[in-house]
């Protein structure tokens, strides 16, 4: 991390009359990165990354390529390049042609056009006679792979992804989503991809920018993110989170606002205390939590009543309602499946190791 | 219930059709058979000959169809580049501006053509409005510039305006903003983009329009009499004088013939060369 960065922003701003779509944005992304900006729709995600490549104009701050100024360098003359979120094929050239495009563009023989576009439906894993097709006649996950290919071919210094696989169903998307880790293992390029959805971030990133109302929030590795998240927003954003408001005393013990948690031992042995006074939420993730059979203990304890039972698939989900009305998610393993039945009190507890503090 | 339905309609769309047959059909047909009359007869139970073709190719009728044809090419052409921006704004730039366009365009089809036309004749006659009032500012006339090739062709690009703004605003508008987005992305510049992106995807609206107005100037006749001052005689003229003055309807037929295959051979490769159903609306299953 100490060599420079391929692509740093400086406290990028646009601005929509009085709204600031990008509100001040500082960002280092390494060589041979591939990080995911993660945001829920409105966060300024797509207005960000229209700026990185050109599209739309820098209201103020610094963009920096290779430690080259280039906010002001128009789109056809950056060498970035961005899978659209529509793929934006060019519908009346064939498959070959919208590969070769960016070829023809850099004044490349037909012959070596010819050559590369097909290494590089090889690359994609598309079938050679694809060269001739129309990408009118293409699947969706078809597409989405020329889109790859046409923009590898234009052999970008980064590579950009405004939310390609968002239209595409599920399974496929799980598909793709491994291939173009894949791709970026293999062809070794820094990789910018944004997205609403945070698995798809998790499954393929090495970093992952958090942003909300056009600021970045928190940027870290997945697990981090995860695990140990700045804010609320972060916490929620990343998943299903049981959040419990606490606050510090003066004895050094938590003290829950709404559900009564017990906590067997001192909080600041924990290392989650707060200072007197200090509010905070203490989080954990409805899979660290567990149902405890009587004598059973752990560091901390809620109890409730089991109300809902949802099956997952490989996992089950379960609502507890607590006495003051709050209610709490849990999910296990299927082999882990809780014996009892819905209207069952319950004992519920966690581990400190699985509890993290955000302060507030 | 599904063939019911198409015998149901194809039951209620027989009235119309025979109506389209006959009036559209049938007068083709008798043209057609009287070009192969022989001269100045008006019976078509005659001996076909082809004496009508003959005579328009040795009296020099076919000069008057490169007259027309040329024209309209030259307007056709000064057409789509003349509208091609303003179409291209109309399209994806102006946004509530194009309605104001689309009126100020359309209003002025509420006027017939011809008076149109003499509006022209008095706006750049001698002692006009444009030579009259610069004569009177200045002690200096200039000569009018009626009476001439160049102000047919101009009046042909004046009166056809709208057949070739509206389909090509219509083509240009289904240009996707991210296949031109993209192509720039790929480091395409401007020009480019026109060539490799615009124009192909806007090909409907292009050979709609193009057609449209090449159609409408080849037949054109009010231009050339009005504005042009008869400097040359295009064929809807002859065809007029063979079946007015000439009396001769087979010679009228020979030569609206002529005219008639040129233009649907033109339409009939136009047409299979583009989709239409995109510009002119899906057709249903």
């Amino acid at each position: 991390m100490s060599s420079e960065p391929i692509l740093r922003l400086e406290n990028l701003v646009k601005r929509f009359g009085q709204f600031n779509a990008v509100d001040g944005v500082n960002l280092d992304i390494e060589e041979g990165e591939f990080l995911t900006i993660v945001g829920p729709s409105g966060s300024g995600k797509s207005t960000l990354i229209r700026m990185l490549v050109g599209m739309e104009e820098v209201s103020d701050g610094a963009i920096w390529l290779r430690g080259k100024r280039i906010e002001q360098t128009p789109a056809n003359q950056r060498p970035t390049c961005m899978v659209f979120q529509s793929l934006a094929l060019f519908p009346h050239m064939t498959v070959g042609r919208n590969i070769e495009f960016p070829l023809k563009i850099k004044g490349q023989s037909p012959a070596a056009r010819k050559t590369r576009a097909l290494e590089l439906l090889k690359l994609l894993r598309l079938p050679e006679h694809y060269y001739s097709r129309n990408v009118t006649q293409c699947s969706g996950g078809e597409r989405q792979r020329i889109a790859l290919a046409r923009a590898l071919a234009f052999d970008p210094d980064i590579l950009f992804f405004d939310e390609p696989l968002s239209a595409l169903d599920y399974r496929l998307r799980k598909t793709l989503e491994k291939e173009l880790k894949d791709l970026h293992d293999r062809t070794g390029k820094t990789f910018v991809y944004i997205t609403h959805s945070l698995e798809e971030a998790m499954v393929m990133s090495d970093r992952i920018a958090i942003m909300n109302s056009g600021q970045f929030v928190q940027i870290a590795v997945a697990d981090d993110i995860y695990a140990r998240p700045v804010s609320r927003f972060v916490a929620e954003f990343m998943g299903e989170v049981n959040l419990f408001d606490v606050e510090g005393t003066t004895t050094g013990e938590l003290h829950g606002n709404g559900v009564e948690i017990h906590v067997n031992g001192r909080a600041e042995d924990f290392g989650v205390s707060l200072s007197p006074g200090e509010k905070g939420a203490l989080m954990v993730r409805p899979e660290f939590v567990r149902f405890l059979s009587s004598g059973e203990t752990s560091d901390f304890l809620v109890r409730g009543v089991l109300r809902a039972e949802y099956a997952l698939g490989s996992r089950i989900q379960y609502k507890v309602e607590t006495a003051d009305g709050s209610s709490l998610t849990v999910e296990n393993l299927r082999e882990d499946k809780y014996l009892g039945a819905v209207g069952d009190s319950v004992i519920l507890g966690w581990d400190i190791d699985s509890t993290h503090m955000i302060r507030e | 219930m599904e063939r019911l339905d198409r015998k149901l309609g194809t039951a209620s769309s027989l009235p119309l059709l025979t109506i389209l047959l006959i009036a559209f059909i049938a007068p083709m047909i008798v043209v057609a058979l009287f070009s192969v009359m022989p001269r100045k007869v008006f019976s078509l139970f005659n001996t076909p000959d082809f004496s009508a073709y003959a005579a328009l190719l040795q009296q020099g009728y076919y000069r008057s169809l490169l007259w027309s044809l040329g024209m309209a090419l030259a307007s056709t052409v000064i057409l789509f580049v003349v509208s091609w921006p303003l179409a291209y704004g109309m399209a994806k730039v102006f946004r509530k501006f194009t309605i104001v366009l689309t009126v100020a365009v359309v209003v002025s089809l509420f006027v017939s053509e011809n008076i149109r036309l003499f509006g022209w004749v008095l706006t750049l006659m001698k002692g006009g409005l444009f030579e009259g009032h610069f004569r009177a500012w200045t002690g200096e006339g200039f000569e009018s510039p009626l009476y001439g090739v160049p102000v047919i062709v101009f009046s042909l690009v004046y009166v056809y305006f709208p057949f070739m703004l509206f389909p090509l605003a219509q083509g240009i508008a289904m240009v996707p903003d991210d296949a031109r987005q993209a192509a720039a992305d790929l480091g395409a510049s401007r020009w480019r983009i026109l060539f490799e992106i615009d124009l192909p995807l806007a090909a409907p609206g292009i050979v709609v329009g193009s057609l449209l107005s090449f159609v409408l100037a080849a037949g054109a006749l009010a231009e050339s009499k009005i504005l042009g001052g008869q400097t040359v005689i295009v064929i809807a003229d002859e065809i007029e004088t063979a079946f007015t003055y000439g009396q001769d309807w087979p010679l009228g037929s020979a030569l609206s013939m002529v005219l008639i295959v040129i233009i649907a051979a033109l339409a009939i490769y136009g047409i299979t060369k583009v989709d239409l159903d995109a510009i002119m609306g899906k057709k249903g299953r």
